[in-house]
């Protein structure tokens, strides 16, 4: 993971402390953005796409808020699926449209499963739905499943990035 | 209490999941593609992030590549020491977010930090301030970050 860490600059981090908190709503949020960190329009919208390219911003996008949008039930599923299989099959998960992300983690003692879906729905049947949903994509290769329903955020702070 | 959105509301935010183009008039663009106003497009996004709907409209960072380290970990904790527990955890600055879940390890935390074993060091010392075990969950491989509304 390291090998593939790209290194930020002191404007990239400008940049990114500017922007967490999402982009100014006018017709050029960059050029906002530049003004705000002291650098061109043009070298902003650069910066981004290297950043981009390097994988440090996923996208530039709305963030939807699960709960505002009505879905209250937010079930964590975990698979302990073949581990032969779990490449492609977790690909299948991922690209369903109700799931919003898909990993996977290692196995522990006393936890076998080794892929996550996380599932969002108005209520815990809906999430059990798209669970079997899920269930049927993977099939003969898992192993074993369960829902962690979220019962209360405790914190979220979202990561802050040193300047 | 569901705020009402409606059809081009959920087309404008299913399009702008996909991402916005990087060019100077971003809204512009997307506006053109959906057939809509930009000053409608910008008066919306405003309306459903006022509202809740969205959190932001922004750059999705990758918090795993600025170098530092980040994992996902678990405890089973005691319920009749859950509250604190929580508070210690949640005291440490590198604890990001943490859920309690319905299931035998019923607290979910994510930790980002400066450096990879930073990670190792912090749930050392959760695990010497509990005495519980944490689970190091760390992503192996991701397949997808993103969620659609029904349009």
């Amino acid at each position: 993971m390291t090998a593939h860490s790209p290194s930020l600059d002191a404007l990239d981090r400008s940049i990114v402390a500017a922007t967490q908190g999402g982009l100014p709503l006018v017709t050029r949020p960059f050029a906002e953005v530049a003004r705000a960190v002291g650098a061109s329009e043009a070298e902003v919208i650069a910066r981004f796409r290297q950043m981009h390219y390097s994988g440090v911003v996923r996208r530039i996008a709305a963030v939807p808020n699960h709960y505002a949008l009505g879905l209250r039930a937010n079930g964590m599923t975990v698979w302990d699926v073949d581990d032969a299989a779990v490449g492609e099959l977790g690909r299948n998960v991922g690209a369903l449209a109700f799931v919003t992300h898909c990993y996977r983690r290692p196995r522990r003692e006393g936890w076998p499963y080794n892929l996550f879906a996380m599932v969002h729905g108005a209520t815990r049947e809906e999430v059990e739905t798209k669970a079997d949903a899920i269930g049927k994509l993977i099939g003969a290769a898992c192993r074993a499943s369960e829902i962690l329903y979220s019962t209360r955020i405790l914190k979220k702070t979202g990561f802050r990035l040193s300047a | 209490m569901k705020p009402a959105l409606d059809t081009t509301d959920r087309a404008l935010v299913n399009r702008l999941q996909d991402g916005l183009p990087l060019v100077p008039e971003p809204f512009a663009a997307v506006a053109a593609e959906l057939g809509l106003a930009e000053d409608d497009v910008l008066a919306r996004l405003a309306r459903l992030t006022a509202l809740g709907v969205l959190s932001r409209v922004g750059p999705m960072y990758n918090a795993a590549r600025f170098g530092g380290g980040l994992s996902l970990c678990a405890m089973a904790v005691p319920a009749d020491r859950f509250e604190a527990v929580a508070a210690l955890v949640n005291a440490f600055p590198e604890v990001a977010h943490n859920y309690a879940r319905d299931h035998r390890l019923n607290m979910w935390f994510v930790l980002a930090t400066e450096s990879e074993a930073d990670i190792d060091r912090t749930i050392r010392e959760i695990e010497s301030l509990t005495d519980i075990k944490v689970l190091n969950l760390p992503k192996l491989e991701e397949y997808f970050i993103g969620l659609k509304v029904d349009a």
